[in-house]
C-alpha cells in the first residue's frame, strides 16, 4: 500500500463512519441526503414565461433508449447531476464503476432527491445488460393526477413538471407512480420539494437535447419527435429482428410515455414494471365520477327521503296508537 | 372571571385539589407517553422526516398515514353510524350512544389532521388545497375536502352540547336545528371519504398484492368502516359507563345490555356483508390461487381470523346473551380492522421487495402516535366530565 492509497483508504473509512452515525444509513447513497433542489424551480419559472408567449408546438419529444447500445459508462449519470447542479463527483469515477468489485451495480438503484437518472446492471446469459431509468414522462402521468394540489403539469414539449410553490409535501405522487420515479427530500425540515428528472425542459425549449442524451457516447439514447422516435424503435427492430424483441416499451404502457426502450431480452426481466394500456388515472376515475355523481345529485335528496318516508310512518303509527 | 373558570373548567375546585386529584398513576403514565410524543413532534419538525421516521423514496408513506389516518379514521366512524341512525332513522332507543358517538369522531378526525401535519412535508401549505390550488381529479383533493366538511358537520352537531355547558341558550336551540341537516350532510360525506381511504390505492395497482388490490377497495373500506364503527360504540359505551359511572343519573343496566347485543345484532349483518364482498371480489379476480402462498396465509388470517371468526362468535353470543363476549369480540373485530390497513398500505404495498428491505417504524413514529391517542382520550375525558354527553 503506497501512501496515496492508504490515504484514499483512512478517507473513505472516516466518511462511512461519519455517514453510519445515523443508524440505518450507512447503506443509503449520499444523494439521499441532498436538499434544496434547484432544477424544479428553473424549470418551472421556463414554464412560466413560456405559456405567455404562447408558442405553438406541434408534437412533443421523445427519447429513444435503445438497450442493447448501452455500455454502462455511467455518463449520463454525470451529465444529469451537473446540469442539474446536483451533487456530482469526476466522470472518472462513474466510468470507473463498471470495471470495480464491489460497484454501484452490485445492487439495483433507484432514483433519489440528489439524482434523477441512474443505471441499472442485470443480466442475460452471463452478459451484463445496463438499463438506464429516470422519469418516464406520461402522456396521462399518474403523479399529476394524483397530485391534489395540482403542483404538476405536462407540457407540450412532453416533460412532466413539478412546481416546488404548490407541494405540500403530500407524497402521493410517489405511491401513484407505477415507475417509483418520484423522490423526496426527507431529511430538509422546512422546505422539502419532490425531485425528478425534468427532460431537461429548459435546455429542449432552447432548441438543445437533454443533457443525458448531449453524453451517450454510444448512441444508447436518441433525442426527437416521439412518432419520428417510434418510427426509427419500429425501423431498428425490423432491420435486426434475431438482436431485439418486438416491443417499444412506453409505446403503450400506462397509456404512453415520452421515454421509448427498446431492448434485446423481455423488459419484466430488466425491472420495468409490466403494465397494460390503462393510463393510471384511468383506475381513479370511476369512483371519483361515482362519488360525484353519488354525492352532488343523489345522496342528498335519497337521505332526506329515507329521513322523512321513515319519520312519516312513525308518525302514522304513533297517531293510530294514541287513538 | 376565576370563579367561572373553577366552575367550569375545575370542575368546582380550586387549582391546588385538582391537580392533586389528578395525580393518579394513569395520568402519570399518559404524562410520560405525552413526553415522549411531544419529543417526537419537536424532533420532526427541527429536524425533518429523514432523520425522525424511517420513511424512504420506496415507502413515502408509513405508520402515520397506516395508523393516524387509514385506522384511525375507520375508528372515527361511530359518529356516521350511530349518528345516522338516531338522528336520521329515528332510532330513539339509541340516542344516548349518539352524543358520545358524535364526540369521539370530532376528536378522531381533528387529531387526525393534527397528527398528519407531521407526514406533510410542508405542513403549513395545508389550506392550500381549501382554497389557493385545486387538483380536482385527485382522490386525495377529495378526502382533504372531505375531512374539512365532516369536521364542519360534528362540530354543528357536537355545539347543542358545548352551548349548553357555556349557558348559551339560543347558540343552542339554532344548532339544535341544525343537526338534522347535518347529520343528512354527515352521511354523505362520512361515506364519501370513508370509501375514498380506500379509494386512494386505486392508483397503484402494480404496486399492492393482487390480494389485496382491487377496484371495489372503496366499498370495502366503506363497509368496514360501518363495522369498525359500530365495534367502537360497543368499546367506548363500555369503557364510559365503566368509568364515569358517577355522571350518570339513571342507569339501566339489563336495557343497556340489551341495546349492546342490538348494536351486535347490526355488526354482524355487515361483517357478513364484508364477506360476501370480499369473496365475490376473489373469484372476479380469480385470485384463488394467490391464497397458497406466504401472503395468502396473512391473508387468510386477516379475513377468516378477524372477520370471519369474529362473526361467528357474535352469533353465537348474541344468541346466548353473552354481553361480555360481545364486548371483548368488538376488540377483535377492531383489531382486525386496524390490520386491515395497515396490509393494505404497508404491507402488501411494494409487496414483491424482500422483507429486509420493508420499511418498519422508528420509535418516535410509534411514541408520536401513542401521544395523539392518549390527546384523544384525555380530550373525551375533559369534555365529557364538563358537558352533558352521556346522559
Amino acid at each position: 500500500m503506497n501512501r496515496r492509497e492508504f490515504f484514499k483508504r483512512s478517507l473513505t473509512i472516516a466518511g462511512s463512519l461519519l455517514i453510519a452515525r445515523n443508524s440505518n444509513a450507512s447503506d443509503q447513497p449520499l444523494s439521499v441526503y441532498s436538499t434544496q433542489n434547484k432544477a424544479n424551480k428553473k424549470n418551472w419559472e421556463k414554464f412560466e414565461e413560456l405559456k405567455k408567449t404562447n408558442s405553438q408546438i406541434d408534437e412533443s419529444y421523445a427519447v429513444l433508449v435503445d438497450i442493447t447500445k448501452c455500455i454502462g459508462c455511467r455518463r449520463c449519470e454525470w451529465a444529469c447531476n451537473e446540469w442539474n447542479k446536483n451533487p456530482n463527483r469526476p466522470v472518472k469515477e462513474f466510468e470507473a464503476s463498471k470495471d470495480e468489485k464491489p460497484s454501484v451495480f452490485d445492487r439495483v438503484r433507484r432514483t433519489h432527491a440528489g439524482e434523477f437518472t441512474v443505471v441499472n446492471r442485470f443480466h442475460s446469459k452471463n452478459k451484463p445488460v445496463y438499463v438506464k431509468k429516470q422519469c418516464m414522462h406520461c402522456a396521462e402521468a399518474a403523479c399529476l393526477n394524483a397530485c391534489f394540489v395540482d403542483a404538476f403539469k405536462k407540457t407540450p414539449q412532453g416533460a412532466v413538471l413539478y412546481n416546488p410553490s404548490l407541494c405540500v409535501g403530500c407524497r402521493y405522487c410517489m405511491i401513484a407512480c407505477p415507475f417509483d420515479i418520484p423522490a423526496y427530500e426527507y431529511y430538509n425540515a422546512l422546505t422539502p420539494q419532490i425531485t425528478k428528472c425534468t427532460m431537461c425542459f429548459d435546455r429542449v425549449t432552447d432548441g438543445k437535447v437533454p443533457a443525458c442524451v448531449e453524453s451517450c457516447t454510444s448512441d444508447a439514447l436518441i433525442f426527437g419527435k416521439r412518432s419520428e422516435m417510434l418510427k426509427l424503435a419500429y425501423n431498428t427492430i425490423n432491420k435486426n429482428p434475431e438482436r431485439y424483441i418486438n416491443h417499444v416499451y412506453g409505446e403503450h404502457e400506462a397509456g404512453g410515455t415520452n421515454w421509448l426502450y427498446i431492448s434485446q431480452i423481455p423488459f419484466e426481466k430488466l425491472g420495468f414494471p409490466e403494465l397494460d394500456k390503462t393510463p393510471i388515472p384511468a383506475h381513479s376515475k370511476s369512483f371519483l365520477f361515482t362519488v360525484k355523481v353519488l354525492e352532488v345529485v343523489a345522496a342528498a335528496p335519497l337521505v332526506w327521503g329515507a329521513y322523512y318516508m321513515i319519520s312519516k310512518n312513525r308518525s302514522k303509527k304513533e297517531g293510530k296508537k294514541d287513538e | 372571571m376565576s370563579n367561572w373558570f373553577n366552575e367550569k373548567i375545575l370542575l368546582g375546585m380550586n387549582c391546588r385539589e385538582y391537580i392533586s386529584k389528578h395525580a393518579t398513576l394513569l395520568n402519570f403514565m399518559a404524562l410520560i407517553i405525552l413526553c415522549f410524543s411531544f419529543y417526537a413532534m419537536a424532533y420532526r419538525l427541527i429536524y425533518g422526516l429523514g432523520p425522525a421516521t424511517n420513511l424512504s423514496d420506496t415507502y413515502p408513506w408509513g405508520f402515520w398515514i397506516s395508523f393516524d389516518i387509514l385506522a384511525g379514521i375507520a375508528l372515527a366512524a361511530p359518529g356516521l353510524t350511530v349518528g345516522t341512525v338516531v338522528y336520521l332513522f329515528g332510532a330513539k332507543d339509541y340516542k344516548h350512544f349518539a352524543r358520545p358517538a358524535i364526540l369521539s369522531s370530532l376528536l378522531g378526525y381533528i387529531f387526525a389532521v393534527f397528527a398528519l401535519m407531521f407526514d406533510l412535508g410542508r405542513y403549513y401549505r395545508v389550506f392550500y388545497v381549501i382554497g389557493w390550488s385545486w387538483g380536482l381529479n385527485s382522490i386525495l383533493f377529495l378526502i382533504a375536502w372531505h375531512f374539512f366538511l365532516y369536521i364542519i358537520i360534528c362540530l354543528i352537531e357536537w355545539f347543542p352540547a358545548f352551548f349548553e355547558w357555556l349557558g348559551i341558550e339560543k347558540a343552542k336551540n339554532f344548532f339544535s336545528k341544525l343537526g338534522i341537516w347535518a347529520t343528512v350532510f354527515g352521511v354523505i360525506i362520512a361515506g364519501g371519504h370513508q370509501s375514498a381511504l380506500g379509494g386512494l390505492f386505486l392508483v397503484a395497482p402494480t404496486k399492492i398484492h393482487p390480494l389485496w388490490y382491487s377496484a371495489l377497495l372503496p366499498l370495502f373500506f366503506l363497509v368496514s368502516a360501518l363495522f369498525a364503527g359500530i365495534s367502537m360504540v360497543i368499546i367506548e359505551s363500555t369503557i364510559s359507563h365503566k368509568v364515569f359511572r358517577d355522571q350518570l343519573k339513571t342507569f339501566d343496566r339489563a336495557d343497556f345490555d340489551n341495546k349492546t347485543l342490538g348494536l351486535a345484532k347490526a355488526l354482524v349483518i355487515i361483517l357478513f356483508v364484508y364477506l360476501i364482498l370480499k369473496v365475490l371480489d376473489l373469484t372476479h379476480y380469480n385470485n384463488w390461487h394467490y391464497l397458497k402462498s406466504e401472503y395468502g396465509y396473512w391473508y387468510l388470517l386477516e379475513v377468516v381470523g378477524f372477520v370471519l371468526a369474529p362473526a361467528l362468535v357474535l352469533i353465537n353470543s348474541v344468541k346466548n346473551k353473552k354481553v361480555k363476549l360481545v364486548r371483548f369480540t368488538t376488540f377483535w373485530v377492531v383489531t382486525g380492522v386496524i390490520l386491515n390497513r395497515f396490509n393494505v398500505s404497508l404491507i402488501a404495498y411494494n409487496w414483491y421487495i424482500p422483507l429486509q428491505e420493508k420499511y418498519y417504524p422508528t420509535w418516535m413514529e410509534i411514541a408520536l402516535s401513542l401521544g395523539v391517542v392518549t390527546l384523544i382520550v384525555l380530550f373525551y375525558r375533559f369534555i365529557v366530565r364538563r358537558m352533558s354527553i352521556l346522559s
